[in-house]
């Protein structure tokens, strides 16, 4: 199979999945115990019955399940996402103006996580069964083994809080601002150690697999130097190994955001989705649940392709 | 006798040396390999001194939480032991945050309560779930996936969309999102995470079923008219079921640290239950507010280093299982068995 024709059908298979994953989002919120309305009234006892009544009539609450989601869908799809009642702003508009601060910590843990991993992995394939490599593995296994909240924690206890180095509070300035970025360091370290540890692990299995292949026992029989081997031929191999775990790791991150953002006050979707859960509300939870569940879509679908980019052999098993 | 003229030394060769290394052993082991699953675990965790080291850490913290305080069900005293210096619930038995000393091992919290009792009951709440949690989701994930893989099909490829579908959400998020729309406590938690963790479960044994189910012996069990139940539960899951094992060792761990997550987002216990993330929780305003370089470090340490501790061994263990079975693996293929 060529490879457009290839990514077009991976591309049409994720059309079903992110429906079910909005049904899904929609079908929790709806069975939830209790409406806007109920929560309106129990806010405000002023709000006699028949006001609740029209007002239940107006958003549309009366209508059938399935009309109340086509409804739904229609507004994400034109970018209304609802209204966020306790400030009367439009859910949207919150989750646009957090999204670019969740990218970046994202970011930064990917990227922490590739700098500490893929060297780290190296280093203990190479070293398989030695110290170092007993070192690494403890050192990875305690990597996925911390809570990330308490590493959170813990890192601001010591360097912003004993040492002073870093602010506790957001500075409030512009995002990528030196103040800011120089903030991010902890909560970005926090959320990267799970994934640079997973990734470690997964790097140094696929590097010694690679390892006992006898293309290597070519490369070194023809002479080459040792680093060439590693890194031109073996690493490349390896790597496609790490694409496949790239989609989970991501959601991973996903995951340690919400708490690391909490942890440091990062304001992101993560302390967002945790504020809206106190305030119950809906529309912010949904938006911001169906935004994981989209971004989880589309980091698989991303994997996938670039799995088989750099796998040929993919392409025809699909 | 290294110096006898014309003797090539080639060592490992020596009758002596032979009769000192523990080959032996190592030879029993490898006929030992067919007498089953937990045999081959038990052989590899008593060479290895680390996962021993976490086994005896995991049994400790199991009991030290059940004998912490008494224990009843539906009113019925089952274990009467106390342990515990301190009711871990009854406020200022110290003064609030003092440091650990003789009386109180670990200090006191914010309220004055003491962290070492807390800290010991606090391990009833994360192992119980984690273990009931692990228990009911591999049950599930290992019938659902056993089915689709089984029976394969049209019905597979619908099961699998099923499980794609809960692949979509990052686990804690959506934990998080069922415990705070339906409720805290024990068995909501339970259900979150089943419904969280059991895909994972099921795409693996389905995996190792499209495999296992190749196998003569499969054939055979149809040919005599076996029924597809019976041979799916007793022929083709039991020799599929070595991953899952191993996944379900490692998941223990991700569900404590979930349970701990949750609890330190407010969510799932009441604020005062001491449960190590809900008491984290409690601390942590303590802690950025602790200027001047000072911080009750006693109130975050304790709590989050027994959820380390324990998620740390569970892992150990885990992956010493995980070494034992993939050795059968390698047999197998090297073996000509598949």
């Amino acid at each position: 199979m060529s490879l457009q024709k290839y990514i077009l059908r991976r591309i049409l298979t994720s059309v079903p999945v992110l429906i079910g994953v909005s049904v899904i989002t929609f079908g929790l919120m709806h069975a939830a115990p209790g409406d806007v309305v109920s929560q309106l009234v129990a806010a405000n006892p002023n709000v006699s019955s028949a006001e609740a009544v029209r007002l239940r009539e107006e958003l549309g609450l009366n209508d059938p399940v399935w009309v109340q989601y086509i409804d739904w869908v229609r507004g994400i799809l034109t970018g209304d996402f609802g209204e966020v009642y306790s400030s009367s702003q439009s859910a949207g508009s919150i989750i646009w103006a957090r999204l670019p601060e969740t990218l970046v910590l994202g970011a930064f843990g990917w990227l922490f996580a590739v700098v500490i991993a893929i060297p780290g992995g190296i280093y203990a394939a190479v070293n398989k069964d030695q110290l170092g490599d007993d070192v690494s593995r403890f050192v990875a296994l305690s990597g996925i083994s911390i809570p990330n909240f308490w590493l959170g924690l813990m890192l601001m206890a010591v360097f912003a809080v004993q040492f002073d180095l870093f602010p506790t509070i957001n500075p409030q300035t512009g995002l990528l601002s030196p103040e800011m970025l120089w903030w991010l360091l902890l909560p970005g370290v926090t959320i990267g150690t799970a994934a640079a540890a997973n990734m470690m692990r997964i790097m140094r299995t696929s590097m010694a697999e690679e390892l006992n292949k006898e293309y290597v026992t070519a490369a070194r029989a023809k002479g080459l130097p040792e680093r060439t081997v590693i890194l031109k031929h073996v690493l490349r191999n390896s790597l496609i190994s790490v694409t496949t775990v790239a989609a989970f790791l991501t959601a991973a991150l996903v995951s340690g955001s919400v708490v690391v953002e909490v942890v440091f006050s990062w304001p992101g979707l993560g302390k967002e989705l945790v504020e809206a859960i106190q305030l119950r509300e809906m529309n912010l939870i949904m938006g911001i649940t169906l935004l994981t569940g989209v971004v989880i879509v589309l980091a698989n679908l991303l994997a996938d392709i670039v799995y088989a980019l750099l796998d040929p052999r993919i392409r025809d098993e699909y | 006798m290294s110096t006898k003229r014309g003797r090539i030394q080639v060592s490992g060769f020596e009758t002596e040396s032979i009769e000192e290394q523990p080959s032996q052993t190592a030879h029993e082991d490898e006929y030992a390999e067919p007498a089953g699953l937990i045999h081959r675990i038990m052989n590899r965790i008593a060479r290895d001194r680390l996962a021993l080291t976490a086994i005896v850490v995991v049994v400790l913290m199991a009991v030290t939480a059940l004998v912490a305080r008494p224990w009843s069900v539906f009113g019925v005293t089952i274990q009467p032991v106390a342990l515990t210096p301190f009711d871990p619930t009854s406020t200022a038995v110290g003064s609030p945050h003092d440091g650990p000393s003789t009386t109180h091992w670990m200090g006191t919290d914010r309220l004055g309560r003491d962290m070492f009792s807390r800290v010991m009951v606090g391990g009833r709440y994360s192992l119980s779930i984690g273990l009931v949690v692990t228990a009911i989701a591999s049950t599930v994930g290992v019938l659902y996936g056993g089915v689709s893989g089984y029976f394969g099909g049209r019905v597979d490829s619908v099961m699998m969309r099923v499980l794609d579908l809960v692949f979509a959400f990052p686990a804690l998020v959506l934990a998080l999102v069922l415990v705070a729309l339906f409720g805290g406590g024990f068995w909501p938690l339970v259900g979150a995470f089943v419904l969280v963790g059991w895909a994972s479960y099921a795409r693996i044994i389905r995996g190792e079923i499209l495999k296992v189910k190749q196998n003569e012996y499969v054939m055979a069990a149809k040919a005599l008219g076996a029924r597809d139940r019976s041979v799916l539960l007793r022929h083709i899951i039991p020799n599929a079921i070595a991953p899952v094992v191993v996944q379900a060792t490692l998941s223990v761990g991700t569900v404590v640290i979930g349970v701990a997550a949750l609890g330190f987002l407010g969510l799932g216990f009441d604020a005062g239950t001491p449960e190590w993330g809900t008491m984290l929780d409690a601390e942590r305003t303590t802690l950025a507010t602790g200027a001047g370089g000072s911080w009750y470090w006693w109130a975050t340490v304790f709590p989050g280093l027994m959820i380390f501790l324990f998620v740390m061994s569970m892992n150990i263990i885990g992956d010493a299982i995980n070494d034992a079975l993939d050795t059968q693996v390698d047999d197998v293929g090297h073996g000509g068995g598949g």
